[in-house]
């Protein structure tokens, strides 16, 4: 799969602010596809982790009512400038991706 | 390539032990932490999906959590929101749009370290309170803020 999610952080003053966008449909189940009136099976992220070179910051857990294109953003104390930040997706049909951005 | 006996067989170990205790194709992480929590996600009522999440529904409402999101949304699709707390220890935040048909959003797991503070765009069906909660010392709180929306963004 191509590269899902997008990764920004940024440390300022001790405190990272990482914000990061994913490519996701994020299906709830209960929609219904206009030509066949066939429902669209769930389809959707379940489980986020952040990394701070390789230590846990951010676990999330997720339902079907995050939007289409899931945004998250959270901050956490240390990191500097070149450290690494990983996170990584799964979603409910066991895809996943993860992906590795530098602190600027 | 010439693996020394050893080495390949520790390897081949470590990486047996990984496979098993995540599951076929997962990452390694995903081991570490519990599953994800079907019962408060599955759940068509506030309070299953709270006992379901947290194992009670006892709250108590503070004016120490914050929620940012608009007064009036026009696309139910997307709603911005925003929490955060000014409460110590805080080991959790959840979101929910209480009128959806599954209310829990999502659950976010903050270790110490991580601040008190989450962003993210959630579906809501209809206008209905957001609701954040919040568990921190081992201690759940609340607080509710309403949302208006215009059109909604859950199924149609």
């Amino acid at each position: 799969m191509a590269a899902t999610i997008k990764i920004r952080a940024k440390a300022k003053g001790g405190v990272t602010t990482v914000k990061a966008l994913m490519n996701h449909p994020m299906e709830t189940g209960l929609r219904k596809d206009k030509k066949t009136g066939n429902k669209i099976p769930a389809h959707f992220i379940q489980e986020v982790v952040a990394e701070h070179n390789g230590k846990v910051v951010m676990t999330a857990y997720w339902g079907t009512a995050i939007s289409k294109n899931p945004y998250i953003s959270f901050k956490f104390a240390g990191g500097n400038k070149g450290d690494k930040i990983k996170i990584s997706w799964v979603d409910n049909q066991g895809q996943s991706d993860s992906r590795e951005a530098t602190i600027k | 390539m010439i693996l020394k006996r050893r080495t390949f067989l520790q390897r081949t170990l470590a990486t047996s032990t990984v496979a098993m205790a995540a599951s076929a194709g997962l990452m390694a992480p995903r081991a570490v932490f519990a599953e994800w929590p079907k019962n408060a996600f599955m759940a068509k009522g506030v309070p299953e999906a709270l006992t379901g999440l947290l194992g009670t529904t006892s709250a108590n409402d503070s004016d120490q959590i914050k929620i940012k999101a608009p007064d009036i949304a026009e696309n139910g699709a997307v709603v911005p929101v925003t929490v955060s707390t000014s409460l110590d220890n805080v080991e959790s935040i959840s979101i929910v749009a209480s009128a959806n048909n599954q209310p829990l959003t999502s659950n976010y797991i903050l270790p110490a370290g991580t601040e008190a503070f989450v962003s993210t765009r959630i579906k809501m069906a209809k206008t209905s309170d957001v609701i954040a909660v919040v568990k921190a010392g081992g201690n759940i709180y609340t607080t509710k803020k309403e949302v208006k929306v215009t059109i909604g963004g859950c199924g149609g």
